[in-house]
């Protein structure tokens, strides 16, 4: 009896092996997809003849990048590879916790990561990254000074990062579905989503928060009229009750699964980020589901944020990665991966190559009157984190 | 092993070698020693050394990692905690264990909560699955000799899609705008969907779906070699078919119950990918609060911590679960 038993356990425990390995090959799958190193490339020393002083580059002609998902240009990578005959190994993450995890457990392997820059002020902290070496980067001066200004607030004299996108915090919303509830709707303003009375018309539409207190404490804490930055546990308390008087109308908290159901129907309000937001909305144009989607910054003001080029301490390809910044930061290429992803760039020069639609969206490239209000993300102290997260936590399970 | 003593010596020195050897032999680490050399030289040793190795690399290793960082405080650094053995000058030799962190767990009612919540969701999923797998098993275990590989087969069937899919695919099904919903109020049973996706409801339903096949395999192993005589015995005695099923079967199943029980439950109650997709927010669960310590508290200290501590529930409960089975075998 019991040797069968045994050999029920087997079959089970074999299963479950089974079962492990089709869970992380699927875990692993979209990055073979997103790989470009199948892409016929150049043999390595084809670099253009009669080019000037080639740039210094590494023994192997190779260059690790490990960026956001479904934010670069179709042809960014195999022009970069067809000119320098370096081979772009490309591969995505969809959060900037797991890029920090693998980055504080070291030797990922990565040359060029793409944290966003809250984030990076710690990373810089625990000496993850290399500084760059500006002498690498003749394009340098196309960044945009006032951006780099606000950059230099995570990394002192931006001496590590560059950024690659930047965007904004708003609301996104199903054009229809909210006229259709309340035609006077607060539109542009914070009240559509942190006044319970107008909540509670679109409970039944569903509204859906970004599950990160990193975006939704500033908010918050900019739409009571207190410093953005605050680090003090009474006005945390005060953001607490602000957001448990509107927990009961909010259908969930999550970081992109508000994109799709968006685009389908599922929710009708969302706090979200600018570029997902327009990602829900052309996806809704291509299903023609008759889902009208819109995004604005409130006039209150809201938060910037930017995602960030940085080289890790350990990096094998050093001098690729400063090719492949280089790259980046010329104007008609990061101005094409603008026209594609619909998030703005930090190159000044390039703006006047970005399409006049997306320039003049001024909810992608916002006037100067609500560039005004946007203010960025502060970096708390482990204390205080700790009291966030176990802040969110209670208002999550609204406990 | 007296051939062990002799020594090439002439016959007097190799006579009192052998009383020396056998002492020295009979030393327990010696002695453990060479029974082991003995049992991995054999070739049979060496069958059994293989998941020995494999359990030590993977198991045993991680564990002592996870259990060493548990002890250790956070910092901003890479990696992001601190040493436990520090070399300080004059060639002392530092251990530091913080306790903190386990003291942390205790005070905070989250992690007793989430702990309590996992077990609870666990313990009815498991409960469920036995509901439903054993009706499967037991007509698995009756059908027909040239059946039952069949049957067996298409409960196996679906591991061969991945996992992660197969629960995506739940989100389907499940949403407002999800196939259930639209089918019921095609025909008419209902006019507003009902809200199934991002609820505990959706949280069982993955679960129950995707761990049925490891109730239901241990269950069919026992009733399978389950002696039919017994039955026939009690029939011929008179005895109904259903007090036959309650005296006889179901006692003797009881080890496949406690075996797939436990399958189900171990791995419900650590649970991530499921609560994370189909669950809603009020779904708190162990897995979750870790995950959280981990990435979003970047407190691998904490997290390991919780790790641990979850470890140990799992230990206790097993070594219930091993004096159920060891009460029903010696039942017998």
């Amino acid at each position: 009896m019991t040797g069968s038993l045994r050999t029920g356990i087997l079959i089970a425990g074999l299963v479950l092996l089974l079962a492990g390995c089709g869970g992380s090959d699927e875990a692993s799958a979209p990055a073979p997809a997103e790989e470009t190193t199948q892409t016929d490339s150049a043999p390595p020393a084809a670099a253009p003849a009669g080019a000037p002083v080639a740039p210094a580059t590494d023994g192997e002609q190779v260059v690790n990048v490990y960026n956001w998902s479904d934010y670069i240009a179709e042809d960014t990578i195999a022009n970069f590879e067809k000119e320098t005959g370096i081979k772009v190994r490309y591969d995505v993450f969809d959060s900037n916790e797991v890029l920090e995890a693998k980055l504080l457990a070291g030797n990922t392997g990565y040359d060029i990561v793409v944290p966003s820059a809250s984030f990076v002020a710690r990373q810089i902290q625990a000496g993850i990254f290399q500084p760059l070496d500006r002498g690498k980067l003749p394009n340098y001066q196309n960044l945009d000074p006032e951006i780099m200004q606000i950059l230099a607030g995570y990394d002192p004299e931006n001496k590590h990062i560059i950024p690659w996108l930047w965007g904004t915090t708003g609301i996104g919303y199903n054009v229809a579905k909210i006229k259709e509830r309340m035609p006077d709707a607060p539109l542009g303003s914070w009240d559509m989503l942190f006044k319970p009375e107008v909540l509670a018309k679109f409970k039944d539409c569903g509204i859906a928060l970004l599950d990160a207190p990193s975006e939704v404490f500033p908010t918050a804490l900019r739409y009571l009229g207190l410093p953005t930055g605050s680090q003090s546990p009474e006005d945390l308390a005060k953001v607490e009750a602000l957001l448990m008087s509107i927990r009961p109308f909010i259908k969930y908290f999550h970081s992109s699964q508000y994109i799709n159901d968006l685009a389908n129907g599922e929710v009708c309000l969302v706090l979200g980020w600018s570029g997902d937001v327009f990602i829900a909305r052309d996806r809704a144009e291509e299903a023609k589901n008759g889902n009208e989607i819109a995004y604005f910054v409130p006039r209150e003001g809201s938060l910037m944020w930017f995602d960030t080029m940085a080289i890790p301490k350990d990096a094998p390809h050093a001098d690729n990665a400063h090719r492949f910044i280089d790259y980046v930061l010329r104007a008609e290429v990061v101005a094409a991966i603008t026209n594609y992803v619909n998030f703005p760039n930090a190159n000044a020069a390039a703006t006047p190559l970005v399409n006049e639609d997306i320039r003049t969206d001024t909810s992608i490239y916002p006037d100067a009157e609500t560039k005004k209000n946007l203010f960025p993300n502060v970096v708390n102290t482990p204390t205080f984190d700790r009291l966030v997260t176990r802040t969110w936590t209670r208002i999550k399970t609204n406990q | 092993m007296s051939r062990l003593g002799y020594l090439p010596l002439g016959d007097h020195l190799a006579v009192s070698a052998e009383p020396m050897v056998r002492a020295i032999v009979r030393i327990p680490p010696v002695r453990w020693a060479l029974n082991l050399l003995g049992h991995v030289t054999s070739g049979r040793g060496l069958v059994i050394a293989v998941p020995y190795v494999w359990l030590a690399l993977f198991f045993l290793i991680p564990f002592l990692i996870v259990l060493k960082i548990s002890f250790a405080d956070q910092l901003i650094a890479q990696p992001p905690y601190s040493s436990l053995v520090d070399f300080a000058e004059q060639g002392y030799v530092t251990l530091k264990l913080n306790v903190g962190n386990y003291l942390f767990l205790a005070e905070d009612a989250l992690y007793w909560k989430a702990y309590l919540r996992s077990v609870q969701i666990a313990f009815f999923s498991a409960l469920i699955c036995l509901v439903i797998g054993y009706p499967m098993a037991y007509a698995m275990a009756r059908a027909e000799p040239t059946w039952r590989s069949v049957l067996l087969m298409l409960v196996v069937l679906p591991f061969w899609t991945s996992f992660l899919l197969r629960v995506y695919a739940w989100i389907g099904l499940l949403n407002n705008n999800g196939v259930i919903n639209n089918a019921l109020m095609a025909l008419g049973v209902i006019d507003q969907p009902i809200v199934m996706m991002r609820t505990n409801f959706a949280v069982y339903v993955g679960i129950v779906y995707s761990y049925l096949p490891f109730m239901i395999l241990p269950l069919y192993a026992t009733l399978e070699k389950m002696d039919l005589t017994l039955l026939e015995a009690a029939e011929d005695l008179g005895c109904r078919p259903f007090k036959a099923f309650l005296t006889i079967t179901l006692p003797l199943s009881m080890p496949g119950v406690i075996a797939g029980f436990s399958l189900v439950f171990i791995p419900a109650l650590g649970e991530f990918v499921i609560p994370d997709l189909l669950g809603g927010t009020e779904t708190l669960m162990i897995g979750k609060v870790l995950w959280d310590e981990f990435f979003s508290n970047r407190a691998w200290p904490i997290a390991s911590a919780v790790a641990i501590a979850m470890l140990s529930l799992v230990l206790v409960i097993m070594s219930f679960q091993h004096w159920l089975e060891r009460r029903a075998a010696a039942a017998r």
